[in-house]
């Protein structure tokens, strides 16, 4: 086990640069999730880490030495990919058993590993099978037992659940974390799915255009974004973002009554983000934001419905109980109560508080 | 070939069968009947006495095994044959072996010129042999290979076209494979070996079965290299048979046939990777 510290780190291809200068520090044992779009520089720092990809510049120190110009398997880490990378002309057992391959273990310490890696990933009844007729589940599991039997001092996870169906994810997810918990292990896990960031995540990383630009807890970014990027991001659906302006005082939405909220000192044009969840469908009653619009479209989800409600030019989507399903072309009131607003100024996105 | 690709078909479609298709079966048939002739009458000759040969009924009046004795009893044409297998079998395992280090460098590896060696490469392949003979024999004479097994073989000991092979079949096989190894610890050359040949044995099938029937059946160049009849090739050898006082056909056709034998057993055995080779490699069969 390690601390995996990230100091100034870059990666340039030619004259682009593709990480920009990012520090960070996973602590001894932290499952820490990078999340963000596609191209946003967490693969290729996920690489770096792994010895995958040469570092342009700054540190990285595993369990406190520079590992810059170290070879990936003198890092001891290990890595599960996106399509998992097992053998096809290898066994389960055999499999699992490469990664030690250039282990100096004698044939029976080896052995016992494996049969210990496969009783800990429930892959013992599999271990004469070929990957070809494992399901998709099983094979991440494989390529996970693979990265486990050379207990490395760090796990990484190159976006491991992308192939799977959402109800495997779903199970595959739960099955990542209550390993994690057994082996305490540090992780550190890349991923665009901000569903798979928030429910895994001891610390999320949330990454832009090769830059962080915010770490902490799912509940940190979830309640307190630093900025609309992570605002939106984190969250599904995705955070509202309304018009508004901000001056004396006084808030103004189009479409939107504002009323008994504590606002930030803060003048000049802003973004609004409210959260569906927070934004219920039915009348506004106590302090907070009240809206009226047409019904646009329904998302019954059994447990909730998400309306899509057309608020002044904006379309945002609320929430009703699951029994409530409006009608679409139907006008419905619309409310958030205080503490459910996040303001953030217009011009550079940055947040400016909730209220 | 044909019949088998051809029955699933014929037994799926049975009670649809259209003029369309009778006229490809036809065709077909045609083409097969003028393939398998020739390899007919060389099976009728080879059963056939001197004073025979020029009868050309399909079926010998007299079938006899005597050639055969001649031919197998007579030790030149064992140690014939035997130059034959070492060679095709020692240009196969080379061309398997470099062609696939090539291949994999030039798909899998970054590096400066890497395109402008796979043109060099490749425009090799629009050179016809026969240019490339008094070149091969000069190189041969200078370095003192000639009339020698490694002057039969060292031009074809890689190739331009097994190279490119290789390489459009490495690009298929994904990076993570290689990365998950390289973080496992394993070094290039066993990464290249352990991880990514397996996963291209199709190809690698393709390859060793081209080159090993190309090489056995390989006459010009072996006829131009070779001086004593100890280091002929089978089809050079088997040639020598008519230089003599007369022209033995029986006999030509009893070592033809016996030098078929290697060719169908290869061709039996691996034919699904033959088809699959040609298919993958975008040739004609």
């Amino acid at each position: 086990m390690a601390k995996i510290e990230l100091q100034s780190l870059v990666k340039s291809y030619g004259k682009t640069q593709a990480v920009h200068g990012i520090d960070l520090t996973v602590e001894d044992g932290e499952f820490v999730v990078f999340v963000g779009p596609s191209g946003c520089g967490k693969s290729t720092t996920l690489r770096m880490i792994a010895g995958l990809e040469d570092i342009s510049g700054g540190n990285l120190l595993i369990g406190g030495e520079v590992v810059n110009q170290r070879e990936p398997k003198q890092r001891n880490i290990a890595m599960v990919f996106q399509n998992y990378a097992i053998y096809p002309h290898k066994t389960v057992g055999q499999n699992i058993g490469f990664g030690l391959y250039t282990s100096k273990l004698s044939k029976e310490e080896k052995q016992q590993r494996i049969l210990a890696t496969a009783k800990i990933l429930g892959l013992e009844p599999l271990l004469e099978r070929r990957p070809a007729a494992l399901s998709g589940g099983q094979r991440q599991r494989v390529a996970i037992g693979r990265a486990m039997v050379r207990d490395p001092v760090a796990f990484l996870f190159d976006e491991p659940l992308s192939n799977l169906d959402a109800q495997l994810r779903a199970q595959m997810r739960m099955e990542i974390k209550s390993l994690h918990r057994r082996l305490g292990t540090t992780i550190v896990y890349v991923t665009h799915d901000q569903v798979e960031a928030m429910t895994m995540a001891d610390k999320i990383v949330v990454m832009r255009d090769g830059h962080i630009l915010q770490v902490g807890t799912p509940t940190d970014l979830y309640e307190n974004p630093n900025d609309v990027f992570t605002a939106r991001f984190i969250g599904s659906p995705s955070m509202n973002m309304l018009e508004g302006k901000l001056g004396g005082g006084t808030l103004s939405i189009e479409g939107a009554t504002i009323s008994g909220l504590t606002l930030p000192a803060h003048q000049g044009e802003v973004l609004v983000g409210v959260r569906p969840h927070d934004l219920v469908v039915g009348d506004a009653g106590e302090p907070g934001l009240g809206a009226t619009g047409i019904v646009e479209a329904v998302e019954p989800l059994g447990s909730e419905t998400l309306v899509h409600v057309q608020v002044g030019k904006t379309q945002i989507i609320a929430t009703a109980p699951g029994r409530v399903v409006p009608k679409v072309g139907s006008t419905v009131s619309i409310n958030a109560g205080s503490g459910s607003l996040y303001l953030f100024d217009k011009a550079s996105e940055k947040a400016l508080g909730r209220a | 070939m044909s019949a088998t690709t051809v029955s699933p078909e014929l037994s799926a479609n049975r009670r649809d069968i259209r003029p369309g298709r009778i006229i490809v079966w036809t065709l077909l048939f045609i083409g097969g009947l003028i393939m398998i002739t020739p390899l007919l009458f060389m099976f009728s000759t080879s059963l056939k006495t001197s004073g025979q040969v020029y009868d050309l009924r399909l079926i010998p009046l007299a079938p006899t095994i005597d050639n055969y004795i001649k031919v197998l009893g007579d030790g030149r044409f064992m140690q014939w044959f035997f130059n034959s297998t070492l060679i095709a079998v020692t240009v196969t395992l080379s061309n398997v072996f470099f062609d696939s280090m090539v291949g994999y460098t030039l798909a899998k590896f970054q590096f400066r010129g890497r395109y402008f060696i796979f043109l060099a490469i490749l425009s090799t392949l629009m050179i016809p042999t026969e240019m490339l003979v008094i070149p091969w024999y000069l190189m041969a004479s200078q370095l003192g290979w000639l009339n020698s097994y490694w002057g039969i073989m060292f031009p074809g000991m890689m190739t331009a076209f097994g190279t490119f092979l290789m390489k459009q079949f490495f690009e298929g096989v994904p990076d993570d494979f290689l990365e998950a190894a390289r973080i496992d610890g394993l070094n290039e050359f066993t990464i290249w070996w352990k991880v990514a040949m397996p996963m291209v044995v199709p190809a690698i099938s393709a390859l060793a079965i081209f080159t090993f029937l190309g090489n056995w059946t390989a006459f010009f160049w072996p006829l131009i290299v070779t001086t004593s009849k100890e280091l002929y090739t089978l089809p050079v050898g088997i040639s020598s048979f008519s230089a003599e006082a007369s022209i033995q056909w029986e006999l030509i056709m009893t070592g033809a046939a016996i030098g078929t034998i290697p060719t169908l057993l290869v061709f039996l055995l691996l034919q699904r990777y033959i088809v699959r080779g040609v298919m993958l490699a975008g040739l004609k069969g």
